[in-house]
């Protein structure tokens, strides 16, 4: 079976990549790829006190998915959502976790309702005021493909649009030393079922068993690997050569993503 | 939507080990909140806890998963012959033609919490053996759902707070929809932890006494934990008249609050409407609503308010977190069995604890069992961050 959609916009934010427009010529390898520590924008579409909540996931996801939106022409508030994380924001679990431990267990409100794997989907509905459906998602390492396949059953079974928001953030020690994630990552991506003016691409979607693409570009290639999110990267890169391809993405262990990329 | 037929669903809570159980505690009106003695937990409240989680030993060549969320959701699969149904299901679609769609919402973090406590003073390291990949992180449970079955399908946890067990029904409805594969096993399990009992309480919103949906003077929710799952499949041409049936879902988001739902309960009365609307039904045409009462001043009188603006006073309903807790991630699922058993037996369920209904909320709540045919039945489940998700049901004769 194989699923089919057309992306109208995308947002890209990690370490040494800033956004979309700017990332081409790194993934394309016409520049070199400098990495340094991702930087997060605040959330200015958020009220003030949510702004002051707001932990890195909800930064990560507000940026990078008001990005592809912006791309994409569309006012969020009208797209359906697909939120994709591995674990959520590592740095709040870890406090709460370590205060759990303590004699005084009085953890905070905000850490608790922070502590939610949907905090970035809720805070994205209260920023953009998008009363759709979102699904929420985590498949561990597996989780940018999960989101994909989510956002392709929506674009094709309900015939609606629908953005992707594939995002994960560092976590500190010792949470690292077991969950080795180095810093924040996200891709965005606007699915729609038919062609429009904005259609950069038709993507066509099978399940297989062949290997996941690997990155040319050392570094690129250990990002891919550090960061679930980033397991999208080798499709960025097939879009930003600017050629018709097939890509593997990895998703789960003997279950792979199959794309065929043409141009618009 | 092309109804999808639940060929085998279990529930496992603190009222019962399976459908037997579940159904005679609904029966006989038992409740199952009992105070907290959970860990070292040192807050004045009830919970939902299932005896003998423990005790559940997990094949040794899933070892690395072992943790209370999965001992739960391993409990939960022996239960009715839910296992062998998926195997049988695997016999006649193929392992990589059946999903794996699980709602939770703290997976196995306790986990983490006890690691926390044992740290290695000088370096701060965890214990050895820690595994946080496959007991705490989110996907655990639907990571070793499929590894216990062998599945090479689809799998994913979706993770929205309390709507999570509700909103897999969508997922997978999609994925099956879409041709990706045949048949899913869905559901949800949470298991106590600590986070989610200081967390409630941190948000003044836990009771120090079992939880009185919609009563006059309810005071705040009782933490609970289950595994609920069903088996998900095309409708077969012909089926028993009480076979159960998935005919529509609403979903939407509040664009509200992190914490608190919005005020007229908007956003739960478009999940309602979006459900209705899927499953081709009038309002009238839904016998009884599972509410997703959990007891909260605040969540009830929104959803309230949201049940009163699509279907009137008429239409029984009743929260059966009184009797269950509130089981979060879980929740949908149990309410999702829930709802089968009263489509297949005809018992209305009478809402728990509550002595005095609040005259502000205007509804037909169930403070008796009731007996009566039941043909079409919806259950609600609202979560933190302002996510909502409805499904209706039916009998297979009635459909």
């Amino acid at each position: 079976m194989i699923l089919t959609a057309y992306i109208e916009g995308i947002g890209l934010l990690g370490p040494g990549l800033t956004d979309w427009p700017s990332s081409q010529a790194v993934l394309s390898g016409q520049q070199p790829y400098q990495p340094h520590q991702t930087i997060l924008p605040p959330p200015a579409l958020l009220p003030a006190a949510e702004r002051r909540r707001s932990g890195a996931i909800v930064k990560l996801t507000l940026a990078a998915g008001l990005q592809a939106i912006a791309a994409a022409g569309l006012d969020a508030a009208s797209l359906p959502s697909v939120f994709s994380s591995s674990g959520g924001d590592g740095e709040n679990c870890h406090t709460i976790c370590e205060m759990l431990a303590s004699d005084d267990r009085q953890i905070s409100p905000t850490r608790f309702h922070n502590s939610v794997h949907n905090a970035a989907a809720g805070y994205w509905s209260i920023a953009t005021g998008a009363m759709t459906t979102s699904s929420v998602l985590s498949a561990f390492d597996a989780s940018f493909g999960a989101g994909l396949l989510e956002a392709l059953t929506q674009v094709a079974v309900d015939n609606t649009r629908s953005v992707l928001l594939a995002c994960d953030t560092a976590y500190p020690e010792p949470l690292y030393s077991a969950r080795p994630i180095p810093d924040a990552f996200g891709i965005a991506l606007v699915l729609a079922p038919q062609r429009s003016a904005h259609a950069l691409a038709q993507i066509s979607v099978s399940l297989t068993d062949a290997s996941a693409d690997r990155l040319d570009d050392a570094a690129l290639e250990s990002l891919r690997i550090a960061i679930p999110a980033a397991r999208g990267l080798p499709l960025l890169r097939s879009l930003a050569l600017r050629q018709d391809q097939h890509v593997v993405l990895d998703y789960l262990d003997g279950t792979r993503l199959a794309v065929a990329i043409a141009l618009c | 939507m092309n109804p999808l037929w639940l060929s085998h669903f279990t529930a496992t809570s603190n009222i019962g080990r399976g459908l037997d159980q579940t159904q005679a505690a609904l029966r006989q009106r038992r409740a199952g909140l009992v105070p907290c003695a959970f860990d070292t937990v040192d807050l004045v409240t009830f919970i939902g806890e299932v005896a003998g989680v423990d005790a559940v030993q997990l094949p040794a060549r899933l070892a690395d998963f072992d943790c209370r969320n999965n001992r739960l959701a391993l409990l939960g699969l022996m239960q009715d012959g839910f296992a062998e149904a998926v195997r049988a299901a695997i016999a006649k679609y193929g392992a990589q033609r059946i999903g794996v769609f699980l709602g939770t919402s703290t997976s196995g973090i306790l986990q983490t919490e006890l690691a926390y406590r044992q740290r290695d003073p000088v370096s701060g390291a965890f214990p050895a053996g820690f595994i946080y990949g496959t007991t705490h992180n989110t996907f655990s449970v639907a990571d070793f759902t499929r590894h216990y079955f062998g599945l090479s399908g689809p799998a994913v946890v979706v993770s929205s707070a309390c709507s999570s067990s509700a909103k897999v029904f969508a997922s997978a409805r999609r994925m099956m929809a879409a041709g990706l594969i045949d048949a899913a096993v869905v559901g949800g399990v949470d298991s106590l932890c600590l986070t989610t009992l200081y967390g409630f309480n941190s948000l003044g919103l836990i009771s120090e006494q079992a939880c009185r949906p919609f009563d006059a003077q309810r005071n705040g929710i009782s933490i609970g934990e289950a595994a609920a799952f069903a088996l998900l499949e095309r409708t077969p041409e012909h089926l028993d008249a009480d076979a159960v049936l998935l005919l529509g879902i609403g979903e939407s988001s509040d664009a509200y609050h992190m914490s608190s739902p919005h005020p007229d309960g908007l956003g739960a009365r478009m999940a309602m409407q979006d459900a209705l609307k899927m499953a081709g039904l009038k309002s009238a045409e839904i016998d009884y609503i599972n509410l997703h009462g959990t007891a909260t001043q605040s969540n009830d009188a929104a959803e309230g308010k949201a049940v009163a603006a699509v279907f009137g006073s008429g239409t029984p309903c009743s929260s059966t977190k009184g009797a269950t807790g509130h089981t979060l991630g879980a929740a949908g699922g149990v309410e999702a069995v829930i709802c089968a058993l009263v489509l297949q037996h005809g018992l209305l369920p009478a809402g728990l604890n509550t002595r005095q209904l609040d005259p502000a909320l205007a509804l037909d709540y169930l403070l008796d069992n009731r007996e009566q045919p039941v043909m079409r039945v919806l259950s609600n489940s609202f979560g933190f961050g302002g996510t909502n998700c409805s499904l209706i049901f039916g009998r297979a004769d009635n459909s």
